[in-house]
């Protein structure tokens, strides 16, 4: 099907999710984004490609369909997704994915602070967030459910930053390195990957491998840590009934 | 006939039905309260003797005993209360000063109870202590006067002695003869576990403390008991007494019958001799005095230690702040009139000095107006409950809190107020050896590691829900307060606004 | 109602700085054109810019900007400013009438120097004889403020969005070698212009993006060093404070990031010896100038912006480069409506100083 173009530089974040809220059955490609908001909030059956670099919020609450970004897109992407597919061809800002409960996203480069914080499974849903680079402090916060993947890509050193899974109590972060971050709480438990992990990997990156044309024998040849929750309520606070 | 003037202000109420007459009460009681009767078939109780410190109550196995307010009362007078006629009865039946132990227990209005925390919403995040970094750090010392620089221009580090501490609370001073051995054993313990810091109080520093040392402040008092110079060598920080909470303008009194060997050995006296602490040093007389002992102090340890200044809260505090901040002093500790002791004339425990919440505020305000605020860190005392008082006390302005009755109480005290007895059956303020080793030092030592630890988490929290990661943000920051029920007066004297504005 | 400074007034924000590192001329509405994009996280009330290197011809000299409420405002100022300064030039800031910008009070500009003999008599130096004459006018000439006091240098704020602002004030008819910019989002509505950011002393400007939840200890420690904070708000305190600790203390934009921002304890005992001795002593040196709470920051000083962001990053900021140029923002998506392509964008570290300075700063 032939890819409708739309020109958005003069037009508003309600007046371009109002365009996409038109039942298509073809695939739509945004141009001349630059700052609008909340494009793809709560939408399910989209197919957009976007030119220009959107605005906060992009696919929040996003409920199937597709948003791909030719470029850098800031913060707040895919804000309590529930599912769909979120792909971008750069970096993103901070709180990536927050309260994610299904679908994927898909980073090509770096990721900024808070990214996957408090993301839940239940069910069949499972979220994914991969970041082909690397990513700031407070990775996976709150965790409670779903996977991330930072691979690290061209980056020497560690691939995280402070307080990673800080809050963690479910859920699953693996990091392609061989530098922990610093500061590790103790709720979080680290494992070398093993050969198990790693054709798990290949089959949950093969999607990520194939948008971004990388290798994945180079790749998954690499030395990764797995983190998980240390145990299942770590949190307990000691408290005294008064 | 004799003729009781005062009636026991408790009687003992034993359920006859648990007794099992097993005579635990009857050992445990160092008062004579409890004996067999001549058949050993029951216990009786003379209640003249009760103190009401509970021994017995927490020791019986059977939860036999409870001990409640004698309700056998004079006739209903607002203005002659029973405790006023049953003191002025005391006094004419002996002719002595009353004397008490512990702090001001009369009905005062308490500042802290009347002021609330901030928490926030919205504009400014709160935050989880349980799960991203809350700091509870503090430094006590003056700061220094400016920046000073290498030739290459990097930083040099010109700050003057200071104490650093993990939790902004130490033990107040409390001198082993007003306590003992075990308390004093536990005291040094938890502060090194802890972090912080303890006090030796006038008593001077028992030898076996030393291993402690880096974690002691030893005190330099009137009667300079114990002052030489493996007191200063063996402590962190010397601090000046100059006057304290309970009894500002007089000084204290150790009876010779509690100047056992040990003590008499730490304190440098002959045993049996009474260990009398002047009212005020005799050797300051004025400002300059002090600034002089505070020097002498300093050129003994080679400027090495940091010398803190203890006053009580009385009426022209800031300008004697003022004075002190000014005499080199690096610390200044000051105590309100709830302070606690182990002996004290009743009148001037309950009527002379001012509560520790408008001090504090009335000095960190005066320092500030002077500009000379960073030469001093203050830490205040009298009385320090919880930790919410904990925190109210450094957004007043202090850098830290001194904590005696609360630590006292977490190693068992009952508040029962007859340390002058030296009777103390909970082992705290005896020198009675079997008394003593009711206390055991390790179990006191946990539990004020648990009282400090669960103040911290508290801390913590309330840190969090202001959105404060780091305890020095806190410091002064009257805006996170407000006072409910407070006159105008009361207000600007603390420097808060009141609930709702 | 109360008005600004008589109550506290809490707002969010947008920040924008542009810098060129060769001293080139950037022209004002570049900046304003930033603030543009980032429309939604303003609300109305508010807007403001501060250019550096826009009167060169008058670049020896103080550019006061006043607001005035009433001529009697004025007419106490100026007999004020004639006993101490040298007046060589005064008029109003060109303004342009438009229907988003109301309520305006009398804008006033005067290039002045200290007389030299109340310079002498003063016994302090230029820098502090004028922020002295700033901070008094601001706490006691009722009706009067001076909210721009540097050479070469000028802020330009109303209640407004900043593109309004923007166009009020004609700013595409200055150049310079940097603007920074603001738009406001407060939780009150405040009818002060006063209160809009930027807040300026001399030549140092800040736009914040925050709350601080340290505000009250940092107010008093500032009080004590004798400046009066008339406002109350986050931005007044923070300019203040990098005001004492560059100008009297003497420590450099850096060293007062790790004061502002200072490292967890953790992190700085993990630092090697010479670089943990240092921020320990400048952190147990200056405990009352942490600022805790969210806050993004950009400082402007002649010949340079730092851009700083809290340790926790709470708040976003990316720092963009093309050419010669350095673009400051709270969003990318700014930035690339007046530079589509970038050199290189990042977003720097929660509590990681960014300073970046003109090549020959000397010559400006």
């Amino acid at each position: 099907m032939e890819k409708q173009i739309i020109n958005c530089s003069s037009l508003s974040s309600k007046e371009i999710n109002s365009l996409l809220r038109v039942p298509r059955t073809s695939n739509v490609a945004l141009t001349g984004i630059l700052g609008q908001r909340f494009i793809g909030s709560g939408m399910k059956d989209i197919d957009v490609e976007i030119s220009g670099t959107p605005g906060n919020a992009l696919g929040a609450y996003l409920d199937g369909g597709k948003i791909s970004v030719k470029g850098n897109a800031q913060d707040a992407v895919g804000d309590t997704m529930n599912e769909g597919n979120i792909i971008i061809h750069g970096s993103v800002g901070d709180a990536l994915g927050y309260s994610m409960r299904g679908g994927k996203i898909y980073v090509k480069e770096n990721s900024g602070y808070r990214t996957g914080v408090h993301i839940k499974e239940y069910a069949d849903k499972k979220p994914l967030i991969v970041i082909g680079g690397k990513t700031g402090s407070f990775l996976g916060e709150y965790l409670a459910g779903g996977t991330i993947v930072v691979l690290g890509l061209g980056i020497d050193g560690t691939v995280a930053g402070n307080f990673t899974g800080t809050g963690m109590h479910g859920g699953v972060i693996y990091l392609r390195t061989d530098v922990l971050p610093p500061n590790l709480p103790k709720q979080v438990s680290v494992f070398d990957a093993g050969k198990d992990d790693i054709f798990y990997l290949e089959s949950l990156l093969s999607e990520y491998f194939a948008l971004f044309n990388l290798k994945p024998e180079e790749i998954l040849s690499s030395h990764f840590f797995v983190l998980r929750p240390n145990a299942r309520n770590p949190y307990k606070q000691l408290y005294v009934l008064n | 006939m004799p003729v009781n003037f005062i009636y026991p202000s408790f009687e003992i109420v034993r359920n006859d039905t648990r007794c099992t007459v097993c005579g635990v009460c009857v050992a445990q009681c160092s008062n004579g309260v409890h004996r067999f009767n001549d058949s050993r078939s029951r216990i009786l109780s003379d209640e003249s003797q009760c103190v009401n410190c509970h021994r017995c109550v927490a020791t019986c196995p059977e939860r036999a005993l409870k001990i409640v307010r004698s309700d056998d009362c004079f006739r209903d007078n607002f203005n002659w209360s029973q405790k006023t006629i049953k003191e002025l009865y005391l006094q004419a039946g002996s002719g002595g000063v009353l004397l008490s132990s512990m702090g001001n227990p009369e009905e005062y209005p308490t500042y802290f109870d009347r002021i609330l925390l901030n928490a926030s919403q919205v504009t400014n995040p709160s935050i989880d202590p349980l799960r991203e970094p809350m700091e509870t750090r503090v430094f006590l010392g003056g700061k220094p006067d400016k920046i000073e620089r290498n030739p290459n221009g990097s930083l040099i580090i010109n700050t003057p002695v200071y104490l650093p501490l993990k939790i902004p609370v130490m033990f107040s001073a409390m001198s082993y003869g007003s306590i003992s051995y075990n308390a004093h054993e536990a005291l040094a313990k938890a502060s090194k576990e802890l972090g912080i810091y303890y006090n030796t109080g006038e008593g001077g520093l028992y030898k076996d403390f030393y291993e402690y040392g880096k974690n002691t402040i030893v005190q330099v008092a009137s009667g300079r008991f114990g002052v030489q110079t493996e007191y200063f060598s063996n402590a962190a920080a010397i601090e000046i007494k100059i006057g304290q909470g309970a009894k500002p303008g007089i000084g204290g009194h150790l009876p010779g019958e509690k100047v056992k060997a040990a003590i008499s050995e730490t304190r440098m006296i002959p045993e049996g001799t009474d260990a009398i602490s002047p009212a005020p040093h005799h050797d300051i007389y004025s400002i300059e005095d002090l600034r002089q002992l505070v020097f002498s102090i300093k050129e003994a340890v080679d400027y090495k230690k940091p010398v803190i200044v203890k006053v009580a809260a009385v009426h022209n505090v800031a300008a004697i702040a003022s004075g002190i901040a000014r005499s080199g002093a690096d610390i200044i500790a000051i105590d309100g009139y709830r302070g606690g002791t182990g002996a004290a004339p009743t009148r001037i425990r309950d009527n002379v000095g001012i509560p520790i919440e408008p001090a504090l505020s009335s000095v960190d305000m005066r320092l500030r107006e002077e500009g000379i605020r960073n030469r001093v860190s203050l830490v205040v005392a009298g009385s320090v409950r919880n930790s919410a008082d904990l925190v109210k006390a450094i957004a007043l302005g202090a850098d830290a809190v001194y904590i005696g009755t609360a630590a006292l109480l977490a190693m068992g005290c009952h508040l029962c107020r007859s340390c002058h007895s030296g009777k103390c059956n909970w082992g705290i303020a005896t020198q009675n050896d079997k008394l003593v080793s009711r206390l055991h030092a390790e179990t006191a030592k946990e539990r004020l590691v648990n009282l400090i630890t669960a103040w911290k988490r508290e801390l913590q929290e309330m840190m969090g829900g202001m959105g404060i990661n780091s305890v020095e943000a806190l410091k002064g920051n009257r805006l996170m307060l407000r006072g409910i029920g407070m006159t105008e007066k009361e207000l600007e004297i603390l420097g808060i606004m009141h609930a709702g504005e | 109602m109360k008005k600004e400074g008589e109550i506290r007034i809490l707002a969010g924000c947008a920040v924008a700085g542009i810098i060129s590192k060769s001293g080139g001329k950037i022209n004002g509405g570049e900046i304003v054109k930033i603030l543009s994009v980032m429309r939604d996280r303003s609300n109305g009330l508010g807007g403001g810019f501060a250019g550096y290197g826009i009167y060169p011809e008058y670049k020896d000299y103080y550019a006061l900007h006043v607001f005035y409420d009433s001529r009697d405002a004025k007419y106490v100022f100026e007999k004020l400013l004639e006993e101490s300064f040298d007046i060589i030039n005064l008029s109003k800031i060109p303004t342009k009438k438009i229907p988003e910008i109301t309520n305006e009070p009398l804008i006033w500009r005067y290039f002045v120097y200290p007389l030299p003999t109340r310079l002498a008599d003063s016994q302090s130096d230029e820098r502090e004889f004028v922020a002295r004459f700033v901070l008094k006018t601001n706490s006691e000439v009722a009706g009067a403020q001076i909210f721009s006091s540097g050479k070469n240098m000028g802020v330009f704020k109303a209640v407004g969005y900043p593109e309004d602002v923007g166009r009020f004030y004609l700013l595409d008819e200055y150049e310079g070698y940097c603007f920074t910019g603001h738009g406001r989002y407060p939780t009150n509505s405040p009818g002060w212009w006063g209160g809009a950011h930027p807040f300026a002393l001399l030549d140092y400007t800040t736009v914040h993006n925050g709350e601080i939840s340290s505000y009250d200890t940092n107010r008093q420690s500032m009080e004590m060093q004798g400046y009066k904070c008339t406002l109350k708000t986050d931005t007044e305190v923070i300019t203040y404070m990098v005001d004492y600790l560059n100008r009297k203390v003497g420590l450099d934009m850096s060293e007062i990031a790790g004061i502002f921002a200072a490292p967890f304890w953790k992190t700085i005992e993990a630092m090697p010896k010479d670089r943990r001795k240092v921020a320990t002593y400048l952190r147990q040196t200056f405990p009352s100038e942490l600022i805790t709470g969210p806050f993004s920051i950009i400082v402007g000083f002649t010949g340079g912006v730092m851009a700083l962001n809290d340790r926790l990053k709470l708040r976003s900021m990316i720092v963009a480069e093309k050419g010669d140029r350095v673009y400051i923002s709270s969003e990318e998506a700014a930035v690339r409506m007046v530079e589509p392509a970038l050199d290189s964008v990042y977003s720097p570290m929660g509590g990681e100083a960014v300073v970046i300075r003109v090549n020959n700063a000397d010559a400006l």
